[in-house]
């Protein structure tokens, strides 16, 4: 990390001492408390998940006083359903996914590339979503999933219920948008010149092209499915079709503590592995939010 | 048919692009134009169903009374009285508004604290941001739910238990209407200040280097950089993050929800609980105009609140 551009403290002020102990100070606690704070809850919850009920009950803070229980997460994926609402939340987020990729890809190719006469008007359309309120559509949305125009058949308990309102995200496009502005347009004239349609320069050469971006999409996308709540809350009634997240809360009034904090902890499994798998992806794309909206 | 033709004349007349003025769709479909539209199904379709078309029925619904099994009927504005004069509003209004400005004095400055610091780390700063950002990626039904958890109010509670050690407390934490709100708002901090911390971060390299350098030539401390260089090449950030922030928790829904209900005695009632109370709170059927009249004010009240922010700052921004 020994970087040349000089940052608000400089080399030589590095070298004075009371610098060095003062900043290497506050920042090594700084990580302390960034461990304690950011990772000591999941820590807990990691523990909590195996130790048996009564101990966590009368010694939260305790550590293994009377050995671990590991059938709490058995018996919350087994007994407690958890392995069903397991595989429903990852049904859920890859639907989600496919339809945000899709919707993000085609949108941003067509206003981006082949750019026709109209495309300042749906960009600015695009843009207008981004100022409204998610809770404006709230009610509309379930309107339109209980008795949907046209078609008459209620999509409750239907998982396009949320797959295909999942891809109307402007940020997405708009990003997906800007990193194709950015790619080099002599490519496209080229592949243009070489006889490739519209179809083929999206295949062969836009998308191979933008796989940061893809990634970005793709880890926010999966990670925003597996944390939404009151969407899924809403259109889905039907326990057995209920993701993770909408079940907790019914889980924990109707289970031991132990179970519930594993049923807690396995929900957490996923996100936090692709975290620390996709790292790179999730911090550039939180930046990336922040020059969007900045 | 008129318009066409006027183009047609002008563009002759002015000696303009000649493929312009003849644009037929025969032409239209053989410049790619067909194909242009294929790629933009997905979103039109999507955006128009999911986005648009809801956004327009939000404002038709609040001038209908809708329930579900009859045609809906045109009340004017009733919705929007029945709300106004709701008792529970001002109390939903004032208690947003106290989640907003606590999570102002908790959740501003952490962030930005902690990014100059870390921007400052030499060694393993990747663990700073990983570790920052971590909770950011906890399902936040989990986090409310495990929070709830350390929350307990008995003796034996988690937090109760840590403060224990130092002979304080115990504390009711959600159960008492004076700490209910501050214990949302805190969970609430612990679950988005690391997606800014990361953003301000990101800023943070954006930094010109010569403005240090210049900086350090007139003698100025660490701090007198942090005050004259970094803070004011952040401000445009700064604003953003905080308009953002207000917004964001102008909406906050789940910490109210799962924690308390809006409980003790609607303490921690806000807007969007109240909302999703007349929609969809009742069994019997929600009151449809009454949640819509009132997400659309507040989504007007935040429209013009951002639009007067940013005339209010625009000097001080760039």
């Amino acid at each position: 990390m020994a970087e040349e551009r000089t940052t608000l403290i400089s080399r030589a002020e590095w070298r004075k001492p009371w610098v060095r102990i003062g900043v290497g100070g506050t920042q090594a606690l700084l990580l302390v408390g960034l461990v304690v704070i950011g990772l000591g809850p999941i820590l807990w919850l990691a523990k909590a998940a195996i130790t048996p009920t009564n101990d966590t009950i009368t010694h939260p803070m305790g550590f293994f006083e009377h050995g671990t229980a590991w059938s709490n997460l058995r018996e919350a994926w087994v007994n407690v359903d958890v392995g069903r609402y397991f595989w429903n939340t990852i049904e859920i987020a890859i639907g989600s996914w496919f339809t945000q990729i899709v919707v993000a890809t085609t949108g941003g190719y067509a206003l981006s590339v082949l750019r026709p006469k109209y495309a300042r008007f749906l960009t600015g359309l695009l843009l207008t979503t981004l100022f409204v309120p998610a809770v404006v559509l709230l009610v509309p949305l379930y309107i339109e999933v209980v008795r949907p125009p046209l078609i008459h058949h209620s999509f409750i308990d239907s998982y396009w219920a949320i797959w295909l309102p999942a891809g109307a995200s402007a940020f997405n496009v708009v990003i997906v948008k800007r990193f194709f502005d950015n790619l080099p347009r002599e490519i496209f004239e080229a592949a243009r010149i070489d006889g490739a349609g519209p179809f083929r320069l999206f295949t062969k050469i836009v998308l191979p092209l933008s796989k940061p971006i893809l990634g970005v999409v793709s880890v926010f996308a999966v990670l925003a499915s597996w944390k939404d709540f009151l969407w899924p809350l809403l259109v889905l009634t039907d326990p057995n079709k209920q993701p993770l997240s909408v079940r907790l809360p019914t889980i924990q009034s109707q289970t031991e503590l132990g179970v519930f904090l594993a049923a807690m902890f396995i929900a957490c499994l996923v996100p936090i592995a692709g975290f620390l798998i996709f790292q790179r992806s999730f911090l550039r794309g939180s930046g990336l939010g922040g020059a969007i909206k900045g | 048919m008129n318009a066409v033709s006027e183009i047609e004349v002008e563009g002759v007349a002015l000696g303009k692009d000649y493929r312009r003025a003849r644009r037929t769709p025969r032409t239209w479909a053989r410049s790619g134009g067909f194909s242009t539209l294929l790629f933009l199904l997905p979103m039109l379709f999507i955006f128009g169903a999911f986005s648009w078309y809801p956004i327009v029925r939000t404002v038709v619904m609040s001038l209908q009374h809708t329930n579900l099994v009859q045609p809906a009927t045109w009340v004017g504005f009733a919705n929007f009285s029945k709300v106004l004069h709701d008792p529970l509003l001002p109390i939903a209004v004032k208690n947003t508004g106290y989640f907003a400005l606590l999570a102002l004095i908790f959740g501003y400055p952490i962030p930005l604290i902690s990014a100059v610091l870390m921007s400052e780390v030499r060694h393993a700063r990747g663990w700073y941001s990983a570790l920052a950002y971590l909770p950011v990626v906890i399902p936040p039904v989990v986090a409310v739910l495990l929070w709830k958890t350390f929350y307990d109010g008995g003796s034996v509670g988690v937090f109760n238990t840590i403060f224990g050690w130092v002979h304080l407390g115990p504390y009711p934490w959600l159960q008492s209407q004076r700490t209910a709100m501050p214990s949302l708002v805190l969970e609430s901090t612990w679950a988005n200040a690391g997606g800014t911390v990361i953003i301000y971060l990101a800023a943070l390299t954006g930094v010109n280097s010569e403005l240090y350098e210049a900086a350090a030539v007139d003698g100025a401390g660490v701090f007198r950089k942090v005050w004259h260089v970094t803070l004011p090449q952040l401000r445009g950030v700064l604003l953003v993050t905080m308009i953002l922030q207000i917004i964001g928790t102008a909406q906050v829904f789940l910490e109210p929800y799962l924690f308390t209900s809006g409980g003790p005695a609607n303490s921690t009632l806000t807007v969007l609980l109240l909302i999703f109370d007349y929609a969809f709170g009742n069994s019997l059927g929600g009151d449809y105009g009454s949640a819509t009249a009132l997400s659309l004010m507040l989504a007007v009240f935040l429209a013009i609140f951002s639009l007067v922010y940013l005339r209010a700052t625009r000097s001080w921004s760039d």
